[in-house]
C-alpha cells in the first residue's frame, strides 16, 4: 500500500501554505450532462474550505470525484503531489476521509465497532493473524481500541461506545460518522453537509468540533447549505453553480458577490420582464434537469 | 378519507388499567385451577391411559409413566412449579425472574398440547375414544383445567386505539380483531427479568454444567425417540417448554451467565457433545449424530459467508462436494483415477486446498456482483459443479469422477493406527464406527467454531460486517471490498471442504447426487441456508441448532414423506413471520432489544 506515513498529524495549526489537495480541471460527465465542469480547487494544510452552491450544483459529485467513488472524465486530483488512485479505499489509505450527505453508518454495529472499522487502513492484521492470535494481534487490537475510544471521547460519544449505531439520535450519528472518518488518520477530511437537519445548538457544537479537528492539523473541506455556519467556519469559500466554479475567496468576497446572490435568489427584474421570465424558465428547466440527474448520481450505492 | 383519528369520545372500550383475564373466571380461582391442574396432570401420568400395549410406548401401566406420559409429566410438573411460584412460595421465586403468569400460561399450553395430542393419537390410532382408560380422561381434563385457569389470570390489557366514526363495518371488525390480537400478545408477553443476583463463579460454572447436561439429555432423548408419536410429542413439549422457560426469564439469566464465561461454555458444550456416543448403546443413533455434525459444520462455514459478510451463496454445497471428491480420490478408492493413498492429514489438506482453489476461482469473477445477482450466479455454479461431476465419466468427458456412480468403496480412515472402521472399547463403552467418526467430526467442528469466533471478532471480521451493512461506506473507510469478500468466500469454501473430507469417508461413496441445490435430505444448499437463517445469522449456536432440527425432523417424521418439503417451507414462512432474527438472536440483535425504549423494535432483514 502507499503513503501510510504521510498521514500523521504533521501540519501544525496555522501552518497554512503547503497545498495538500490540488484538483485541476476536474470534469465529470454523465452521458451528455456535465455535472462538474473543469473545477479547480486547492486546499492547504490547516485550512477549512467551504463549498457552497444551490441544490444540484454538482457539489456531491465533485466530492465523489475527490474520493475515488467516481473517476473524473477529465482533469486530475493530486493529494500531497500524488495523483489519487481511482479506488475509494485507496484514496482513504492515501489520507482523505469523508462523511456522507445521507448518513451511512454501519447501523447494526456498535459505536465502537464503527470507529474500529475506520481504523482498517491503519492496521494490517489479516485472517491468519486473527485465527492464530499471536501477541502482535492483541497488541494491535488493543492499540486500535484505545485510539477509537480516544476519538469517541473527542467527539463526545465515549459513554455510548456499546450502543448500536442505529439507536443513536441523529446529531450523534453525524458525530459518529466524523469520528469514524478521523479513525483513518486523514490529512484531509471531507464533510458532506455535516449540519443537515441539526438545530442551532447542534450546529454550533459541530462548528466547535470542526475547529478542533483543524487544530489537530487536519485540513477540512466542507459542503454546507447553512451560510452562517459556512461563513463562521471557513477560511475560504468556493461557490459552485451548475457544475462551474463561480467565485472563490474569503467570506466577505463571496457574500458581497452579486453573482452568488443571483445564483441563489435569481436575477433582479430589469427593464425587459418578458426576456427575464424566459431566461428564468430556461434556468429552471436546466436546474430541474440538473437536480434529477444529480440525485440519481448521488445514490452512490448504485455503482 | 379516514384521517380523522381525533375522536376519542366514542371509545366505549374499558379503561386503561383493565387487567381482567382472557376468560371470565375470577383470577384467584384461575390461579388455583392452573396450579391444581398442573399437579393433577402429574398424578395422571402415573395412571394407565389405554388398555392395550398396541399404542407404542406402553401406556397401560399404573404407577410407571412411559413414552408420551413422561413428556406430559415434565410439562405438568413445569406448570405446577410455575403455579406455585406465582403464589410467591419461598424457594421457588428464582424460577420466575420475569414474572410467573406468562410462563404459567405457556407451560399449561405445553401440557395441554402434549396430553391432548397423546389422547387424540390413541383414539385415532386404535379407533375411538373407548380405548382410553380413566387415566387418559383425567390427564385430558387436568390439562384443560390448567389451561383455562391460566388463561383467567390477570392480563395487563393494552389500551385500544380510538375508533374512527367513518369506519365501515369491515374496518371496525379489523380494528377490533387487531386489538384482540394485541391483548392475546400481551397475555403471553413477559416482563424484563430482574437482574441476576451475584453468584460466586464456581456456582455460575455449576449452572452452566447443569444447563449443558440438560441440553445433552434433551438432545439425546430427541435423537433416541423410537416412534413418530413420541418425536412429535417431544417437539411439542420441548418447544413450548423452552418457550415457557424463556417467558419466565430463566433463559435470559442463563445466557447472561454463559456470556460471562464464554470459553467455559464453549469448551463445556464440546465436552457435552463428546459425551453423546457414551449415552448410546448401539451405533444406530451415532449415525444420526455424525450426519448432524457434518451438516451443522458446513452450515457454520456458510454462516461466515452469509451471516458475517452478507454474501448470499446458494451453491455452497458444491464446496463440500469438491472437498469430498478431492479427498476420496487421494484416499485409495479403487474407482479413483489416481492410484494414491495419502494418510488422513494429507487427504484433509488436499480436500481443503481443492475447495479453497475452487472457492477463489468462483469467487474472483462473481464477487463483483451484489445481492440477488450473486445469489443467482452462485446457484448456477453449484449446479455446474454437480453436472460436471456427473459428466466426467469417460464418455461425456475425461474419466475423473466416475460419473453418476461416483467414487465408491472409500476405505475407512486409520489415524495413528486407530482404525476408524472398527468398534473399540473405551472404559466399558463400545464405540462403534460412526461414533469414531463422530469424534473426528467433532474436532473439525471445533476448528470451524474456532475460526468463526476468532475471525469474527477481529479486523477482518469487522470488515466483513461493514461490507454487509453498507458496501459503499465500507469502501470509503478504506476496506478493499473485493479482497475482503474473497477471503470470506475462500475461508467458507475451505471449511466446507474440510467437512467434505470426513463426509467422504463416513458415507463410503461420493456421488454427484449428494450435492443438490434442494432435496429431501440435508445437506443441500437450500437446507444449509435454511439452517443458518432458521438458527440465526451471525451466531455460532444458531446454525448448529438449526442444522440439528432440520436434520432430525425429516429424519424422524418419515410419515410426512412427500409433504416434507411442503412442511419445511411452511415452517420457514412462519418462522420468518414471527421471529425473523432466527431462533438464536445474536449479540447485536440483543442490543437492539435492550434499547427498544429509544428505537423502533421492528427488525429489518440483514444479510442477503
Amino acid at each position: 500500500m502507499m503513503t501510510t506515513d504521510t498521514t500523521t498529524t504533521g501540519g501544525a495549526p496555522g501552518a497554512t501554505g503547503t497545498t495538500i489537495l490540488d484538483a485541476r480541471g476536474v470534469t465529470m460527465r454523465f452521458g451528455g450532462l456535465t455535472a462538474v465542469d473543469s473545477v479547480d480547487l486547492t486546499v492547504s494544510s490547516g485550512e477549512i474550505v467551504g463549498l457552497i452552491g444551490p441544490n444540484g450544483a454538482g457539489k456531491t459529485t465533485f466530492f465523489n470525484c475527490l474520493t475515488g467513488l467516481y473517476v473524473p472524465t477529465e482533469g486530475e486530483v493530486r493529494y500531497r503531489d500524488r495523483v489519487l488512485p481511482a479506488k475509494s479505499f485507496k484514496v482513504t489509505a492515501a489520507g482523505i476521509a469523508r462523511t456522507f450527505q445521507n448518513i451511512r453508518l454501519f447501523s447494526n454495529m456498535t459505536v465502537l465497532e464503527n470507529v474500529l472499522v475506520g481504523r482498517h487502513t491503519r492496521t494490517k492484521e489479516g485472517f491468519w493473524s486473527a485465527v492464530l492470535r499471536g501477541p502482535g494481534f492483541h497488541k494491535a487490537e488493543k492499540a486500535s481500541r484505545e485510539r477509537a475510544l480516544e476519538l469517541l471521547e473527542f467527539v463526545g460519544l465515549a459513554a455510548k461506545a456499546d450502543h448500536l449505531a442505529r439507536n443513536l439520535p441523529y446529531g450523534e450519528q453525524r458525530k459518529l460518522e466524523i469520528a469514524r472518518a478521523l479513525a483513518s488518520e486523514p490529512g484531509l477530511l471531507l464533510l458532506d453537509e455535516p449540519t443537515a437537519g441539526m438545530n442551532p445548538q447542534e450546529t454550533r457544537a459541530t462548528e466547535e468540533l470542526v475547529f478542533a479537528i483543524r487544530d489537530q492539523g487536519i485540513a477540512v473541506l466542507v459542503i454546507e447549505h447553512d451560510m452562517r455556519f459556512i461563513f463562521n467556519l471557513c477560511d475560504r469559500v468556493a461557490v459552485l453553480v451548475q457544475g462551474q466554479k463561480l467565485v472563490e475567496g474569503d467570506s466577505a468576497t463571496v457574500q458581497g458577490d452579486e453573482r452568488v446572490v443571483a445564483a441563489y435568489l435569481g436575477e433582479p427584474l430589469e427593464n425587459d420582464p418578458g426576456a427575464a421570465e424566459a431566461a428564468e424558465v430556461e434556468a429552471a428547466e436546466a436546474a430541474q434537469a440538473d437536480t434529477t440527474t444529480d440525485t440519481a448520481a448521488g445514490k452512490e450505492n448504485d455503482r | 378519507m379516514t384521517t380523522q383519528t381525533t375522536a376519542p369520545d366514542n371509545t366505549g372500550a374499558p379503561a386503561a388499567d383493565d387487567t381482567s383475564g382472557l376468560i371470565g373466571i375470577p383470577p384467584r380461582v384461575g390461579r388455583a385451577l392452573a396450579t391444581g391442574g398442573g399437579v393433577l396432570t402429574v398424578v395422571s401420568t402415573f395412571l394407565a391411559w389405554t388398555w392395550t400395549a398396541e399404542f407404542p410406548g406402553d401406556l397401560t401401566v399404573y404407577g410407571y409413566p412411559g413414552g408420551l406420559q413422561v413428556l406430559v409429566l415434565v410439562a405438568g410438573a413445569l406448570t405446577a412449579l410455575f403455579g406455585l411460584a406465582s403464589y410467591d412460595v419461598k424457594g421457588l421465586r428464582w424460577l420466575v425472574p420475569a414474572g410467573a403468569d406468562a410462563a404459567l400460561r405457556v407451560a399449561a399450553l405445553a401440557a395441554f398440547a402434549t396430553a391432548w395430542y397423546t389422547v387424540v393419537a390413541i383414539s385415532a390410532q386404535l379407533g375411538g375414544v373407548v380405548n382410553l382408560e380413566p387415566g387418559g380422561y383425567v390427564a385430558a381434563a387436568a390439562t384443560l383445567i390448567a389451561l383455562l385457569g391460566s388463561l383467567a389470570l390477570p392480563v395487563q390489557r393494552p389500551e385500544p386505539d380510538p375508533f374512527d366514526p367513518d369506519d365501515t363495518g369491515w374496518e371496525q371488525f379489523k380494528h377490533t380483531s387487531s386489538h384482540n390480537w394485541q391483548v392475546v400478545k400481551a397475555a403471553f408477553a413477559s416482563g424484563t427479568p430482574r437482574p441476576l443476583r451475584a453468584l460466586p463463579s464456581y456456582a455460575e460454572i455449576l449452572v452452566i454444567v447443569a444447563v449443558l447436561a440438560v441440553g445433552l439429555f434433551v438432545f439425546t432423548y430427541g435423537i433416541g425417540t423410537e416412534y413418530d408419536e413420541l418425536f412429535v410429542g417431544f417437539l411439542i413439549t420441548a418447544g413450548l417448554g423452552f418457550a415457557a422457560l424463556n417467558k419466565s426469564g430463566l433463559i435470559a439469566q442463563v445466557s447472561e451467565i454463559t456470556a460471562r464465561h464464554q470459553n467455559i461454555t464453549v469448551c463445556g458444550a464440546f465436552v457435552a457433545a463428546a459425551c453423546f456416543p457414551f449415552t448410546q448403546s448401539d451405533d444406530q443413533y451415532a449415525t444420526i449424530g455424525v450426519y448432524i455434525l457434518i451438516f451443522a459444520t458446513v452450515a457454520l462455514g456458510l454462516n461466515i459467508v452469509v451471516g458475517l459478510a452478507g454474501l448470499l451463496d446458494l451453491g455452497y454445497v458444491a464446496f463440500l462436494g469438491v472437498g469430498a471428491y478431492a479427498a476420496s480420490m487421494v484416499s485409495g478408492s479403487p474407482s479413483s483415477p489416481f492410484d494414491l493413498h495419502l494418510p488422513f492429514w494429507g487427504a484433509v489438506l488436499v480436500g481443503a486446498a481443492a475447495s479453497l482453489i475452487f472457492g477463489v476461482l468462483i469467487g474472483a469473477p462473481t464477487l463483483r456482483l451484489r445481492g440477488d445477482y450473486l445469489a443467482i450466479v452462485t446457484l448456477g455454479f453449484g449446479e455446474i459443479f454437480r453436472i460436471t461431476a456427473n459428466n466426467l465419466d469417460g464418455t461425456s468427458g475425461p474419466d475423473v469422477t466416475n460419473g453418476s456412480n461416483g467414487i465408491s468403496s472409500i476405505p475407512d480412515l486409520s489415524i495413528l493406527g486407530f482404525d476408524m472402521g472398527l468398534p473399540h472399547d473405551i472404559g466399558g463403552f463400545t464405540i462403534g464406527r460412526f461414533a469414531n467418526y463422530f469424534f473426528l467430526m467433532l474436532v473439525i467442528t471445533a476448528v470451524v467454531v474456532l475460526v468463526f469466533r476468532r475471525s469474527g471478532d477481529s479486523r477482518i471480521g469487522r470488515a466483513w460486517v461493514a461490507i454487509r451493512e453498507d458496501e459503499t461506506a465500507a469502501l470509503a473507510m478504506g476496506i478493499n471490498g473485493f479482497r475482503v469478500k474473497l477471503i470470506a468466500f475462500a475461508v467458507g469454501a475451505s471449511l466446507a471442504g474440510l467437512a467434505g473430507t470426513v463426509q467422504a469417508h463416513v458415507t463410503y461413496t461420493v456421488t454427484p447426487e449428494q450435492y443438490l441445490f434442494a432435496g429431501t435430505t440435508p445437506p443441500n444448499s437450500a437446507f444449509l441456508l435454511a439452517a443458518v437463517v432458521l438458527g440465526g445469522m451471525g451466531t455460532i449456536a444458531g446454525p448448529l441448532i438449526g442444522a440439528s432440527l432440520l436434520f432430525l425432523i425429516p429424519n424422524k417424521l418419515q410419515f410426512l414423506d412427500d409433504y416434507q418439503l411442503f412442511a419445511f417451507g411452511l415452517a420457514l414462512v412462519l418462522l420468518m413471520r414471527f421471529r425473523p432474527e432466527g431462533l438464536i438472536a445474536n449479540r447485536r440483535r440483543k442490543l437492539e432489544f435492550h434499547e427498544e425504549a429509544e428505537a423502533p423494535t421492528t427488525l429489518s432483514k440483514t444479510g442477503a
